[in-house]
This record gives structure tokens, C-alpha cells and sequence, in this order.
């Protein structure tokens, strides 16, 4: 009976075009979207793990609630012995110490007199111990355009965009000027040994990457630091794991009274991650659902037309004894075939095109220009696992359900009217 | 019951309502059918043919009295065992053929034994043995839409008799064919008749049927006005 279905769809276009065309067009904007925004998310993610939250995040307390503001006179002292402690506490993650900070950076002509001078965002990071996964993890070598990465202390690197809106070129003296941490004027030299392009807009419009040592000696941060960020050892952020070790840490410190205590954050615990990851974690399903209901509707009345372009071959087979629960049943068949068919189409239509964008990406640094979003400017799509399945939820449901409602008619199909009916 | 009646209907009475009215469509019919009986319902139109069809095909149910077929009570079946009894024991064969168009002429007379569930085997054999009936055994491969209407007719009546059911109900076989045509055809089925000693009944008021018949009985107003019994049919031997 099966064979016997196939070929009737094979064979009659009008019955299985449409809704093949209807299924494969929601499909792979179903694969398209969920591939994308993946992409977009992974990034996100990602960009900001590695620039900012980390996938865990420790700070004294005072300087977690105004953390935007980049408190260095509100930073953890005593770095080195909690570091410590963290990784004896937490093996499966490594630890890595930051200061984010803000300042002048002035650059001095042939005489000394200033020759130009721009605000800038500094990130300052492990650079000369051995092992540190701060090369690795932000890319830096990879991110280096004209100069060196640097390698001796009193070194530093400025972004490109920066560094030519200044004039300034590899090997020249800069000079940083900020505040201590304890709030005093501090001014200290630099030699720019590179500049770097990350090809995210807001670090690239002016920023500044240094040895956390040179920072600490300059900002008279000795034994003290903004941040502490860890990282799962395989750099795979797990958020429920991350939520049960900052707990951990947490509950160590609850019952300190003293603002400088450390306290711990997750990623999604940080800069309203929670709320996005909830958007995202709402949008998909939704976006789904909104195309199983709209292809369904499509596809009812598909199902409609179909019936009654086949009005007298129902009649036929009512009439020679086919049940209306087999009748019913064969056209839920045929559906669930044709939406196997729509959506292996869609998915490998929108699987080509998520691969090409997951390669090729899609540059969007130009409506970047004013953002503050630590995001790659160039967005790429994400292939996953899921990205090969997610297109059978809404191209077998919208088929089956759309068959099942305009298959209703058959039920409705009074036998007495078959002659009448079938005279026409 | 007799159980030498196929058919028998008892004080059978079939109303319609239509608005405030109703319409009484069949109105205590008694009749028997016996088996390889060649018969058929004639009458002006809305004299209650169709109606007497469709009850005994299981399509529809009586109002009142009674309508055996195959010894089972049509108004007792529920719609799934009315459509087993179509299955297993009754074939239609109906004015415009309805055939279905993107199926070849093997698998439309193929379609009835799928529902029977046969195996393919058998389900080629007998295809072959009814095309063979009605001459269309070198037209397997063909499309509906390349037949003449002969042989689309030819075509459901193969599709009728390949299950050999133990009843055939045609409604106006002949109403869309010419006269020679309609010759051929019931020449085929009066074959069909005598060979596989299937009853038929036909509901027609085409004078060249009515030729063949061995029994005509004429509806008038859901009555049976008349039932009469031919030995020798006037349309044997017609158009040859």
C-alpha cells in the first residue's frame, strides 16, 4: 500500500510539489536562522568569555557592583594566595589574573613636547609567565598587524585604528597616564612593540594591551587585581557547572562583612547574560513554533486544495471499501513522506549556505561603529549537530498536522452521496 | 432467513428529510436477489434506484425494515464493517468510471486486492485474469487519460470483478457511451455473469441495458411497481 502511495505522489506533481516546496522553504529558514544565530550566540559568548567574564569571574565585592565603571581602587588584594587557593580548590579550570583600566595615552615628539594624545581602554594580562593561556586565548600573535608581540617588560601593544589615528608606529615611547588605586596621579612610559587589529570594534577603536606586572607597578597595584577570570581546562563553557562552583566559592565567603571580600560569577551571571541566554533559550523554540504554525496553516490549506482536486479518487476508494481510518492514515503516510522530503531539502539548501557563512561569515563592523559589545565583527554561522535534525521538527509537524486537519473531510465524507457525488 | 437470497430486503423504508419535509425515497420495499442474477432497478428519476443501491451496497442505511446482504444486516454494520463487506463481496461500477488518473490501468484494477491484502503474486495474477475479461490485457502500462471511454469503462469494470465479488452494483454503466460501446460492455458483463455466477444489479433507465436484463423491476415513487423475470433476454446477441 505504501509502494502504492509513492508512486500517486511521485507521479501527480500538483500533490507533492507545493507542500514539498512549502516544507523545504521553512525548513531551511528554520536551519538557516537556528545555524546563525548559533553563530551570533557562540560568538557573543565566546568574545566575551575571553575579553571579559571569563567563564568564571572573581572580584571583591565593592568592585563587582560597579564593575562598568572599572574600579581599580575597589580591586582584590591578595591575588597570588587566593589564585592559589583556587586552583588546589577548582583543578578543572585555569586561572588567570586582569586589570582593566582607563587613561591618557600621550605620545611625545623629537623634544618631548606632547605630539598627540587619545583616551584609552587598557586590558592588562599575563603576558611573560611561561605558561599563560592569555596568548592562546585572545589570539594575540594572530592579531598582531605591523611590529612584534611584546616580549620583554615595558612593552605594550595598541590597537592599529588607534595607533594610526595617533601617528604612532612600532618602537616609538608612549605614555600612560592614569590614576593609582589608591587614587594619585601615575604616569609611566612605554614602548609600543606592536599594533593589533582583534576585529572587535570596541577594542579596536582604542585599546591598550600590557603586562599585568608593568600595570600592577604602575597603577601601585602590587598583589592586587580587577579580576580574576577561570576557564574551564578545555575552554567549553558548561553554565550549570560554572553556576555550582561559583555557589561553592560563594558560600566559603558568605559570612565575611568586609567589601574587598572576593566574590564569585559565572558567565551568565554577569552584564545581563542571564537575561540574553533566556532570550535565546525562548527565541528558538518560539521561532519554531511560529514556523510549525505558519507552514501548518500553508500546508492545511494544501491539504484542502489536494482533497479536493482528489474528491473522486477519496469517493473511489471509500466506495470500494477502503475505511475511512485507512484512507486517513494513508494520507498522514503520505505527509509524513513528503515532509521528510521538504525538510531533507531545506536542511541541505540551508546546511550549504550555514557552512559558507560559518567559513566566509558576514562582516558587520560597519553597524558596529558606536557599539560597546564585545562581538566579532565578523559574524559567522554555527554548524552543529542540531543544526542537521532541528529542521524535522518543523517540516514533519507543520505537514503531518496541516494532513491531519484538511484529512478531517474525510471523516465528514457522507458514503450515502458516493453515487451522486461520483456521477459528476 | 433463506439463505438462498444474496440480497433481501424487508419492508425497507428509506426517508430523507429535506427542510421541514421529508422525502420518502423507498418506501416498503421487499425484494430477494438470488445468486448470477442479472437485474435491474428501473424507474424515472427519484423513484428510489440509487437510493436502493446504495443501501445494499452498505453505503447507506435503511430507515426502517430491514437489508440483508451476505447474510449480515446493513443496518447493524458500523461504517468500518460496512466497508469490509464492499471489500470483501461487492463491486460498483459507476456512469463516469472514476478512474484513478495517475495510476495505470494494472494498478487501478490493482487497487481493490491491496485492500484485501494479498500478495503480489496473486494480486498480478488475478489483475490479469479480469484485464483478460475485458480484453484490455495489452493495455496494462496505459494511463487512464489514453483510453477511450470503451475501454475506461472496460477498464472499471476489470477493476470491479477482480476481487470475483459475489455482487456487482452498477449505476448507469452505459450513460456515457456510445451504442456500440454500450453493447460490448454489457456483453463483457453479461460473460461476467454467467462465468464467475456473479449477481448484478444495475439502476439504469438506458433502454439497452434494460434489453439485457433477466429480471427488470421498476421503482415508481420508492414502490416496486413491477418485477418481471425474462428467460430470453431481447438485447442477446445485439450489436454484434
Amino acid at each position: 500500500m505504501i509502494k502504492f502511495i509513492l508512486k500517486g505522489i511521485l507521479r501527480d506533481r500538483s500533490r507533492s510539489l507545493f507542500p514539498v516546496l512549502v516544507v523545504a522553504i521553512g525548513v531551511f529558514l528554520t536551519v538557516l536562522f537556528y545555524s546563525y544565530m548559533g553563530g551570533v550566540m557562540t560568538s557573543f559568548l565566546d568574545t566575551s568569555a575571553k575579553f571579559d567574564t571569563g567563564h568564571l569571574k572573581i572580584m571583591s565585592r565593592a568592585y563587582a557592583e560597579n564593575s562598568d565603571q572599572m574600579p581599580n581602587d575597589l580591586a582584590y588584594i591578595g591575588v597570588e594566595r587566593l589564585m592559589n587557593e583556587l586552583k588546589k580548590d577548582f583543578p578543572g579550570y585555569v586561572w588567570t589574573k586582569r586589570i582593566r583600566f582607563g587613561g591618557l595615552l600621550d605620545v611625545p615628539d623629537d623634544s618631548g613636547e606632547t605630539r598627540a594624545q587619545g583616551p584609552v581602554a587598557g586590558l592588562a594580562l599575563d603576558l611573560f609567565t611561561p605558561d599563560s593561556l592569555e596568548w592562546k586565548l585572545l589570539g594575540i600573535k594572530d592579531s598582531i598587524v605591523q611590529g612584534n608581540a611584546p616580549e620583554k617588560p615595558g612593552e605594550i601593544l595598541i590597537s592599529d585604528e588607534f595607533a594610526k589615528r595617533l601617528g604612532i608606529s612600532p618602537g616609538e615611547t608612549v605614555t600612560l597616564i592614569g590614576s593609582t588605586m589608591y587614587g594619585s596621579m601615575a604616569a609611566a612610559n612605554f614602548t609600543v612593540a606592536g599594533t593589533v587589529h582583534f576585529g572587535i570594534t570596541a577594542l579596536d577603536r582604542g585599546a591598550v594591551v600590557a603586562d599585568v606586572t608593568d600595570i600592577q607597578m604602575a597603577l601601585d597595584m602590587e598583589d592586587a587585581a580587577g579580576e580574576i577570570l577561570g576557564f574551564f581546562d578545555n575552554f567549553v563553557y558548561r553554565e550549570e557547572e560554572a553556576g555550582l562552583a561559583a555557589l561553592k566559592f560563594n558560600v566559603k565567603y558568605e559570612g565575611e562583612k568586609d567589601e574587598f571580600s572576593p566574590v564569585m560569577m559565572s558567565l551568565h551571571e554577569q552584564g545581563g547574560m542571564i537575561d540574553m541566554m533566556g532570550m535565546i533559550n525562548l527565541y528558538l523554540p518560539v521561532l519554531v513554533i511560529v514556523f510549525v504554525i505558519i507552514m501548518s496553516i500553508v500546508l492545511w490549506n494544501a491539504g484542502l486544495i489536494g482533497s479536493l482536486r482528489r474528491y473522486g479518487e477519496i469517493g473511489v476508494r471509500l466506495a470500494m471499501g477502503e475505511s475511512k481510518g485507512h484512507l486517513y492514515r494513508s494520507t498522514i503516510i503520505e505527509s509524513i513522506f513528503l515532509g521528510v522530503i521538504g525538510t531533507v531539502i531545506g536542511t541541505a539548501l540551508a546546511l550549504v549556505i550555514a557552512f559558507w557563512l560559518q567559513e566566509k561569515g558576514f562582516n558587520i563592523s560597519q553597524m558596529m561603529q558606536s557599539s560597546t559589545l564585545l562581538m566579532n565583527d565578523v559574524i559567522r554561522a554555527k554548524v552543529t549537530p542540531m543544526s542537521f535534525v532541528i529542521g524535522f521538527i518543523p517540516g514533519l509537524l507543520s505537514n503531518v498536522f496541516g494532513s491531519s486537519i484538511a484529512g478531517i473531510g474525510i471523516y465528514k465524507r457522507k458514503t450515502a452521496q458516493l453515487m451522486k457525488e461520483l456521477e459528476v | 432467513m433463506d439463505n438462498s437470497y444474496l440480497i433481501k430486503t424487508d419492508e425497507l423504508v428509506k426517508i430523507f428529510p429535506m427542510g421541514k419535509s421529508k422525502i420518502t425515497a423507498l418506501n416498503h420495499v421487499n425484494l430477494q436477489f438470488k445468486k448470477a442474477e442479472f437485474s435491474g432497478l428501473v424507474g424515472p428519476s427519484g423513484s428510489g434506484k440509487t437510493t436502493l443501491l446504495n443501501i445494499v451496497g452498505s453505503l447507506d442505511s435503511p430507515t426502517e425494515g430491514s437489508a440483508t446482504v451476505m447474510g449480515r444486516k446493513i443496518e447493524d454494520l458500523s461504517h468500518k464493517q460496512g466497508a469490509e463487506l464492499r471489500n470483501r463481496h461487492i463491486g460498483f461500477i459507476f456512469q463516469t468510471f472514476n478512474l484513478l488518473p495517475v495510476y495505470t490501468v494494472f494498478e487501478n484494477v490493482e487497487f481493490p486486492l491491496l485492500l484485501l491484502g494479498l500478495s503480489a503474486q496473486e494480486r498480478k495474477k488475478k489483475v490479469m485474469k479480469a484485464l483478460e475479461w475485458v480484453q484490455l490485457a495489452d493495455r496494462v502500462k496505459s494511463k487512464p487519460a489514453q483510453l477511450s471511454g470503451g475501454e475506461s469503462q472496460r477498464v472499471a469494470i476489470a477493476r470491479a470483478v477482480v476481487k470475483e465479488p459475489k455482487i456487482i452494483l452498477a449505476d448507469e454503466p452505459t450513460a456515457n457511451l456510445d451504442a456500440e460501446n454500450s453493447h460490448n460492455i454489457l456483453r463483457t458483463l453479461e460473460k461476467i455473469n454467467r462465468e464467475l455466477e456473479t449477481t448484478f444489479i444495475f439502476a439504469t433507465h438506458d433502454e439497452k441495458v434494460i434489453r439485457y436484463l433477466r429480471r427488470k423491476i421498476t421503482l415508481i415513487d420508492g414502490k416496486v411497481a413491477r418485477d418481471e423475470v425474462f428467460e430470453n433476454p431481447v438485447g442477446k446477441g445485439e450489436g454484434q
